[in-house]
């Protein structure tokens, strides 16, 4: 606990920096951004012309996008592989696990049961 | 870059001192983690979105699909917002960590318009689309579609409205360390709706292209 956290009408600027944790890193925000630029010109130029072998088109699309994701949860959300974010990757893996359950549950159930489900048109002849 | 806390992701004190030896973890540390759960969770919600989209997005009931509804160009410029948006955002982080007011100040306004501009080509967009007969009520994926963009264009919107009192906090609280730390779960917050929309551009945009 800083001992600037109990004084409420304290003046600016007086509080020395003193509290651990994870810190901003300009480098880290210009390298992103470059390199999120990039990645979303990519995905965008795969997607409007008709330059990549288009049944490759989703996969591409999938690949680009999760790289872009890991360049933002690295250079923006600074998770990293100190021992000051273990617990935030712990939490991480867990999200990304409920995330590909829900997602992929969700896909596959609902695609079994379209393959099962009896048509409306077939439905009408079967009570007539 | 002279101050060596700013430069690395540790803070120097923490250096050599083995995990288990250094006591509790510092409220910054612990409030960076909980508001970490907290994405993770909102995360969860967006993917039950997907997830009701994925299934969706072919049940147009005889209604315009994707391809014919989505303009590129429109999209590039939303997701242009977003990404310097979330970059200045970054540079708004690091002024606080230098107790620099004015260019706290100075990047706040410039990511205050950029996601001001990012949700009115998103209101824009979705007006065009009311307007032209394709409006959430006329088939299953346009509900779908609206649920997904709009939950995160309210997102961002909320994000808005947090910035502001931030400004505002800095101005009446000044920096003390309670204000840098909300300061950096809004910097999380901004950073993880800018994540979400790179999925939303690539399932919901580019996917109806594919």
């Amino acid at each position: 606990m800083t001992p600037g956290d109990e004084a409420p009408a304290a003046p600016k600027d007086a509080w020395p920096d003193i509290e651990e944790g994870p810190r901003p890193n300009a480098q880290s925000y210009w390298v992103g951004l470059g390199l999120a630029i990039l990645l979303t010109i990519a995905s965008f130029a795969v997607a409007a012309t008709h330059g990549v072998w288009a049944p490759s088109v989703p996969v591409l699309l999938a690949v680009v996008a999760i790289a872009q994701m890991g360049v933002h949860l690295v250079f923006f959300l600074h998770v990293s592989s100190s021992p000051d974010s273990t617990n935030t990757i712990l939490a991480l893996a867990f999200g990304i696990f409920v995330v590909a359950l829900v997602v992929f549950g969700t896909m596959i159930i609902m695609e079994n049961l379209d393959a099962q489900a009896v048509s409306m048109e077939e439905l009408m002849r079967m009570q007539r | 870059m002279t101050d060596a806390g700013i430069g690395s992701l540790t803070v120097p004190v923490a250096a050599g001192i083995p995990i288990s030896e250094r006591g509790p973890a510092s409220t910054r540390t612990v409030v960076s983690f909980g508001f970490w759960l907290f994405l993770l969770s909102d995360i969860v919600i967006f993917s039950a979105l997907f997830a009701a989209y994925a299934v969706l997005s072919k049940q147009t009931a005889g209604g315009p699909a994707g391809a014919q509804l989505f303009d590129l160009r429109h999209v590039f410029l939303e997701t242009f917002c977003l990404l310097i948006s979330s970059f200045t955002c970054g540079l708004c982080l690091l002024a606080v960590e230098r107790r620099a007011a004015t260019r706290i100040y100075a990047w706040s306004i410039v990511t205050l318009l950029l996601g001001a501009s990012f949700v009115s080509l998103e209101v824009s967009e979705f007006a065009d689309m009311i307007v032209h007969g394709a409006g959430p009520t006329r088939s299953a994926f346009l509900s779908a579609f609206f649920a997904l963009v709009g939950t995160h264009g309210m997102h961002v919107t909320a994000g808005l409205c947090w910035l502001a009192i931030m400004m505002l906090q800095v101005a009446t609280l000044g920096l003390r360390p309670m204000v840098v730390r909300r300061f950096w779960c809004f910097s999380l917050f901004w950073h993880a709706l800018d994540l979400v929309w790179i999925g939303v551009f690539t399932i919901v945009y580019l996917g109806a292209r594919a």
